[in-house]
C-alpha cells in the first residue's frame, strides 16, 4: 500500500505543485491520478520513487517512510513507465529489459530467460529480442517499457501516460492487455493519465486533481460517473457521463424470443418466421451471424436462398451479464431495433428493444434513490 | 626518392614512429582530463561558459610559445619531449572539453528519467548510459583533435623532439637533393592522419552497433 500524508511540494520558484495531499492506493489494486495539465499528477508519481522529494508531510510504503529508504534501492523495487518509454537506445530490446535485475545482481542467465517470458506476456516474439529500440514502432517500444518495469517482479509499478504517444487503436489494444496483465499479476499501480476515459476503463479507484495539486475526488469510477464530488468534477468527467455510468451499471433486461433462420435457409422460410422486414440469422452452432433484409433486394434480383454475403452486420452484440451500456448500443445500433444478446459462448439468447432497456435504468434509478438518502443534496 | 627511402629505411621508421605516438598520446591523456570536465560543464549549467571558455582561450595560445614557455612552468629541461605531450595534451583538452560537454548533453532527457527511476547511482548512470550515448559526438571531437594533432607534432621540430618534422628541416638543410626527405615527411604525415582517422572511425562503428540500426531504420 502506498500512502500519501500531508504530502506538499512546492518548487524552488514558489510554484505549488502538490497541496497538502492526502491518498491511499492499495495493494494490488490500480489507482489513476486524473486531473488537467499542471496538476501536478507527475510530481506526486515521482515522488513516490523520490525523483523528487516532497516540501514537507510523508510518503510510506508498506509501512516505511520511502523518506527512509536510499534512492537508489527504493527505485529498484519499483517499475516505472514513462510516456516514450524511455528505452536505452544503445541497448538490445533484451538488454534493456534485464537492466533493473543485473543492478540488483541477479543471475544473469536467469534474468534472460524471464525478460524472454515477460515479453511473449506483453505481445512481442522473441526475434525482436535482438532489436534495437529505434527498430521498433512505437507501440512495440511501450510494451518493452512494461516489460522492463516489471523483470524484477517489483510489487509496486508507476505508470505516467504510458499509453497516451500512440495511435488510438494500439492504446485501446495496450489497455486491455495492461488490464489482462493486471488480473494475473497483482500489482500496486499508479497510473497517471490525463484522458478521463482511459483512467475510468484503468482504475480501481480514481483520484482526480484540480490544479495546485488539490484532491478533488477519490472515487471508484462508477461513483465518479454518478455522483461528482463538485462542478470541477462534473465538468472534467464530461458530459456523457449519464450514459456512460450505464458501462458500470449491470442488470437483467427481460429478454423476448428471436425467431432465427440458418445461413442458406429458404427465403420462404425466412418470410414465414419473420416478425417484420427483418430476419435474424445464425450459424449451426446458434452464434449471431447478421440481420436479413425481407424487402432488400436493389436489384429486383429475386433471391431464392438466405446469403451471407449481403447480411446486415449492423448491430453490435451484448452479452448476457454485460453492462446496461451494451445492452442499450446492441438495441440502438441493431437494425431491426432490436438488440441481439448471447451467452458467454457466443450463442444467442434473445433480443431486447431500446424501450425495455430504458425501462430498466429507469427502475433501478428509481431504487437507488430511495434506498440511498446519503447523496441527497449532492449536486 | 627510392634511394633515399631504401637508405634511410631504419631512420624514417623510427621518425614515423615517433610522430605516431606524439599524436595520439596526448589525445588520449587530453580525452582521461576532458571526461570529468566536460561532464561538470554538462550537469551544472552555471559551470558550462567558464570551462568551455577557459579551454577555448588555450586553444589561441600558439603552439611554438607553449612549447617554449612548458620547461619554465614544469621544471623540465628545454629539450625533454614531455613539453611536447604536455602542449598537445592542453590542445587535446581544449578541444574536447566542449565536445564531451555537448555530447552529454545530447543524450535524451527522457532515457536519463528512465536510468535514475530504474535505480542507477550517478556514477553508474555515467558510465552505463551517458557515456555510451555520448561516444558518436565525442568520437567527432576525437577524430579533430588527432587529426589536428599530426599537424601540430611537426612544430616540435623547433624544441628538438624528433618526429616527421625532422624530414623537413633536414632536407631544408640539404644544399642538394632536398626534396626526398620533404617530400617523404609530408607524404608520410597525410597518411598518418588518414589511417588514424580511419582508425577512430572503426573504433567509433564497433562501439555503437545500435546507431546502424538506427540509419537502417
Ligand atoms: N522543476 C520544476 N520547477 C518549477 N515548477 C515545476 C517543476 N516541475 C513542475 N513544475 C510545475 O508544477 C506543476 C505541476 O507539474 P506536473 O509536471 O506535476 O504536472 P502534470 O499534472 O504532470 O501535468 P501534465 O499533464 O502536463 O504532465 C506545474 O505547474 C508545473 O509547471
Ligand atoms: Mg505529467
Amino acid at each position: 500500500m502506498i500512502r500519501f500524508d500531508a504530502v506538499t511540494k512546492r518548487y524552488p520558484d514558489g510554484t505549488v505543485a502538490v497541496d497538502e495531499l492526502d491518498l491511499e492506493a492499495p495493494s494490488g489494486r490500480i489507482t489513476v491520478l486524473v486531473g488537467p495539465s499542471g496538476c501536478g499528477k507527475t510530481t506526486s508519481l515521482r515522488m513516490i520513487n523520490r525523483m523528487i522529494d516532497p516540501t514537507s508531510g510523508t510518503i510510506w510504503l508498506d509501512g516505511r517512510a520511502t523518506a527512509d529508504v536510499p534512492p537508489a534501492t527504493l527505485r529498484r523495487g519499483i517499475g516505472y513507465v514513462i510516456q516514450h518509454a524511455g528505452l536505452f537506445p544503445h541497448r538490445t530490446v533484451l538488454d534493456n529489459v534485464t537492466t533493473v535485475p543485473g543492478l540488483l545482481g541477479h543471475d544473469r542467465r536467469t534474468a534472460r530467460t524471464r525478460a524472454m517470458e515477460l515479453l511473449e506476456r506483453v505481445g512481442l516474439e522473441p526475434r525482436m529480442a535482438s532489436r534495437y529500440p529505434a527498430q521498433l514502432s512505437g507501440g512495440q517500444q511501450q510494451r518493452v517499457g512494461v516489460a522492463r518495469a516489471l523483470a524484477a517482479d517489483p510489487p509496486v509499478m508507476l505508470m505516467d501516460e504510458p499509453f497516451s504517444a500512440v495511435d488510438p487503436v494500439v492504446r485501446e489494444q495496450l489497455q486491455n492487455e495492461f488490464l489482462r496483465l493486471q488480473q494475473d499479476l497483482h500489482k500496486t499501480i499508479v497510473f497517471v493519465t490525463h484522458d478521463i476515459d482511459e483512467a475510468i476503463k484503468l482504475g480501481d479507484q480514481v483520484a482526480v486533481l484540480a490544479v495546485g495539486g488539490h484532491l478533488a475526488q477519490l472515487a471508484a469510477p462508477a461513483e465518479l460517473l454518478s455522483r461528482p464530488a463538485s462542478t470541477f468534477v462534473a465538468g472534467f468527467v464530461g458530459r456523457d457521463r449519464g450514459y456512460r455510468a450505464l458501462g458500470f451499471t449491470t442488470g437483467e433486461v427481460a429478454l423476448q424470443d428471436e425467431p432465427t433462420v440458418r445461413v442458406g435457409a429458404d427465403v420462404g422460410d425466412a418470410r414465414r418466421v419473420a416478425r417484420d422486414e427483418w430476419v435474424l440469422v445464425v450459424d449451426e452452432g446458434g452464434a449471431p451471424q447478421g440481420w436479413w433484409l425481407l424487402s432488400g433486394d436493389p436489384g429486383g434480383r429475386a433471391d431464392h436462398t438466405v446469403e451471407a454475403a449481403r447480411l446486415n452486420l449492423g448491430g453490435t452484440l451484448a452479452t448476457a451479464g454485460g453492462s446496461l451500456r451494451s445492452v442499450l448500443d446492441a438495441a440502438l445500433s441493431s437494425p431491426s431495433g432490436r438488440g441481439v444478446v448471447v451467452d458467454d459462448d457466443g450463442r444467442l439468447l434473445g433480443t431486447v428493444t431500446a424501450a425495455a432497456v430504458i425501462d430498466r435504468i429507469e427502475a433501478l434509478a428509481r431504487d437507488g434513490r430511495s434506498g440511498d438518502t446519503a447523496a441527497a443534496g449532492r449536486p | 626518392m627510392i634511394d633515399y627511402w631504401s637508405s634511410n629505411q631504419a631512420e624514417i621508421w623510427r621518425l614515423l614512429w615517433s610522430h605516431a605516438w606524439l599524436s595520439v598520446v596526448p589525445v588520449i591523456i587530453g580525452l582521461v582530463i576532458a571526461l570529468p570536465l566536460g561532464w561538470v560543464a554538462a550537469r551544472h549549467r552555471w559551470a558550462y561558459p567558464p570551462l568551455v571558455g577557459i579551454a577555448g582561450l588555450l586553444y589561441t595560445i600558439p603552439s611554438l610559445a607553449l612549447f617554449v614557455a612548458l620547461p619554465g612552468i614544469l621544471h623540465t629541461r628545454i629539450l625533454d619531449v614531455t613539453n611536447v605531450v604536455v602542449a598537445l595534451t592542453v590542445y587535446a583538452v581544449a578541444l574536447l572539453v566542449r565536445v564531451v560537454s555537448d555530447g552529454l548533453t545530447s543524450v535524451s532527457a527522457d532515457t536519463l528519467q528512465a536510468a535514475t527511476a530504474m535505480g542507477y547511482r550517478p556514477a553508474g548512470r555515467f558510465f552505463a548510459v551517458e557515456l555510451p550515448l555520448a561516444v558518436p559526438v565525442i568520437a567527432a571531437g576525437v577524430r579533430v583533435a588527432t587529426v589536428s594533432n599530426v599537424s601540430l607534432v611537426a612544430v616540435a621540430t623547433f624544441v628538438g623532439t624528433a618526429q616527421l618534422g625532422t624530414l623537413f628541416t633536414e632536407g631544408l638543410s640539404r644544399t642538394v637533393n632536398q626534396l626526398p626527405p620533404i617530400l617523404t615527411g609530408i607524404l608520410l604525415s597525410l597518411v598518418l592522419a588518414l589511417v588514424l582517422d580511419l582508425l577512430i572511425q572503426l573504433a567509433t562503428r564497433l562501439a555503437t552497433p545500435w546507431r546502424r540500426a538506427e540509419v537502417r531504420r
